[in-house]
């Protein structure tokens, strides 16, 4: 393992020890509420940018993975009473199948026929759900919560902990496929996917491991929520924020290193919590909006981008 | 005579109702150093996206090294020796000249089994012999239209070709410029290499080549050494009109 791989997983124990810590001490659990979303936004968007920031390939049905998440674990509970990382395990294998599935099908479109293609899938999946009275079709479905796993004393803090697993399981996974061969690829199929086939690059292959490897853990961020919200109707697991949102922080964050969606959802996730708090729920979404606009303009490499254009001025400046 | 390289049998590819190629053969010797001219829209590029696995031609035959490569998609026709440049270069922009061919030689051989510094060490003797040594390190985006045709050149060197596509390496460079992508052309060619070459720069075809053919909507209309091929009634007409 390089030095930098050292410290990268130093850093995972670090952030996994002071999750597991927060649960213990902290008494509030409104901070976890809080924190759960914004972990599982890191994980969304990380997942987004395997296949749209190191591809190209603009993604617009994360709500299609995230909500197949959140109905194969409501799907396990009632069928098998199957326990919390049965259910994460079963949906990320569902998300990655349907990567393929659906990667098989439009993938071989580029560009902004991708794009359109991947908003169907949402309303496709949608539809499914609203006529499977088993979930509860339209009107949704309530849950009980099984008791909770000591040492937490409350189920939320549970959840809170697992997603902050999956986040470093998302960031690690993202961090190897950019610095692996597959990221070499997949960044030649960014830049010019013409140029990149006739250099050997089996380009379909490797988007459609992509979209594997990001299905599987959108679907995987999605099963706890079930849990989390103790209800799921089809309109709030698909919701078209999701997409939104893993785009937006992704864009926010910057596309081209694994950071940067870890800090566009950090940046982006905490700013909508404490909006919804303090003046309402609905205003987070145009601050997003606003937000991206902002970015697009005026620094269209996301926070990366800027950082690294400011450490380059400092480098100059100094003697 | 030795057996083919290529062989392009009855090569036909048509857009909708328009017919890009009808019937082209032709054969392709090892080492050999072959032009294609034509004028605009006659099908040279047409042809040889359906060699290099671009496009899929409608009908006729590829065959390559021994091996038939008509439905292959294109990269396994590059991992099987097939490698060009584009008439508009496709740099990846957002990488080094070096990761540029670095992609070619990862990708492009199969199992090399090289390490890093190796293929490193590979890829950089490659960008020293086309004259681009001291640009690895610079972004792609940043290179002058010839240095461009140069890499391209050599990230398709980068993936050992058996057969070097150029096309139109060449087109809106200069004097010393031509002399130079040619100089890197015959020194390749030197070293084994088969290579066709697209052109409209007559001078450098006709210094190039061992055999030339010429296309005229999507047809062949005539194939011989340059000297026979420039001297043909048919050539003139194609190039200035009847």
């Amino acid at each position: 393992m390089t030095g930098r791989g050292v410290w990268f997983w130093i850093g995972a124990a670090l952030f996994i020890a002071l999750a597991v810590a927060l649960a213990l001490v902290v008494r509030n659990e409104y901070v976890f509420f809080a924190g759960f979303v914004i972990l599982q936004f890191i994980v969304l968007a990380t997942a987004w940018n395997i296949l749209g920031g190191y591809a190209g390939y603009v993604n617009f049905g994360t709500s299609a993975f995230f909500g197949i998440g959140v109905y194969t674990a409501i799907f396990l509970l009632k069928a098998f009473s199957a326990p919390l990382l049965v259910q994460i395990g079963v949906a990320a294998v569902v998300g990655a199948a349907m990567g393929l599935g659906i990667g098989l099908l439009t993938l071989r479109l580029r560009g902004i026929f991708f794009s359109i293609a991947t908003v169907a899938i949402t309303i496709i999946a949608e539809t499914l759900i609203i006529n499977w009275k088993f979930v509860g079709g339209a009107t949704g479905v309530q849950m009980l919560r099984p008791p909770v796993t000591p040492p937490f004393d409350s189920y939320i803090k549970m959840l809170f902990v697992v997603l902050a697993i999956l986040v470093v399981i998302a960031v690690a996974l993202a961090r190897y496929v950019q610095d692996s061969k597959l990221g070499r690829g997949l960044r030649a199929v960014r830049d010019d996917e013409v140029a990149a086939e006739s250099c050997g690059v089996p380009t379909l292959n490797l988007k459609l491991v992509a979209c594997a490897i990001s299905g599987a853990l959108m679907c995987a961020a999605g099963a706890p929520s079930a849990m989390y919200l103790q209800f799921a109707d089809p309109v709030s697991a698909f919701n078209l924020n999701y997409s939104v949102s893993a785009l937006a922080m992704s864009l926010i964050g910057g596309t081209s290193h694994w950071i940067g969606p870890v800090l566009g959802a950090i940046l982006l996730g905490s700013t909508q919590q404490l909006l919804t708090v303090t003046i309402s729920s609905e205003i987070n979404v145009l601050v997003l909006g606003l937000m991206l606009v902002l970015f697009v303009v005026a620094a269209p490499e996301g926070i990366i981008g800027l950082v690294r254009r400011l450490w380059r001025r400092v480098g100059k400046g100094s003697p | 005579m030795s057996a083919a390289l290529l062989r392009v049998d009855k090569v036909s590819k048509r857009f909708g109702g328009f017919t890009a190629l009808q019937d082209i053969s032709v054969d392709i010797r090892p080492g050999e150093r072959f032009g294609l001219i034509g004028p605009n829209g006659s099908g040279k590029t047409t042809l040889i996206n359906c060699i290099s696995g671009a496009l899929t031609s409608d009908g006729g035959s590829i065959v390559f090294d021994g091996h038939d490569v008509t439905r292959l998609p294109a990269y396994k026709r590059t991992r099987r020796g097939i490698a060009r440049s584009f008439q508009v270069p496709r740099p990846f922009r957002t990488m080094t000249v070096l990761e540029n061919l670095l992609v070619a030689i990862d990708f492009g051989v199969e199992s090399h089994g090289l390490s890093g510094d190796q293929a490193t060490a590979e890829v950089m003797a490659i960008l020293e012999k086309i004259g681009l040594a001291d640009k690895a390190r610079v972004s792609s985006g940043q290179l002058s239209q010839v240095e461009l045709r140069k890499m391209e050149l050599a990230r398709a060197m980068a993936a050992r070709p058996k057969l070097l596509i150029s096309d139109e390496a060449m087109a809106g460079l200069a004097g010393a410029e031509i002399d130079e992508v040619l100089d890197v052309l015959l020194k390749l060619n030197g070293e084994g290499i088969t290579v066709i070459m697209i052109e409209h720069i007559m001078q450098a075809v006709m210094r190039f080549s061992e055999r030339v053919m010429c296309l005229d909507a999507g047809r062949i209309v005539c194939e011989g050494t340059p000297a026979q091929v420039m001297d043909d009634k048919r050539v003139q007409e194609a190039y200035l009109g009847a």
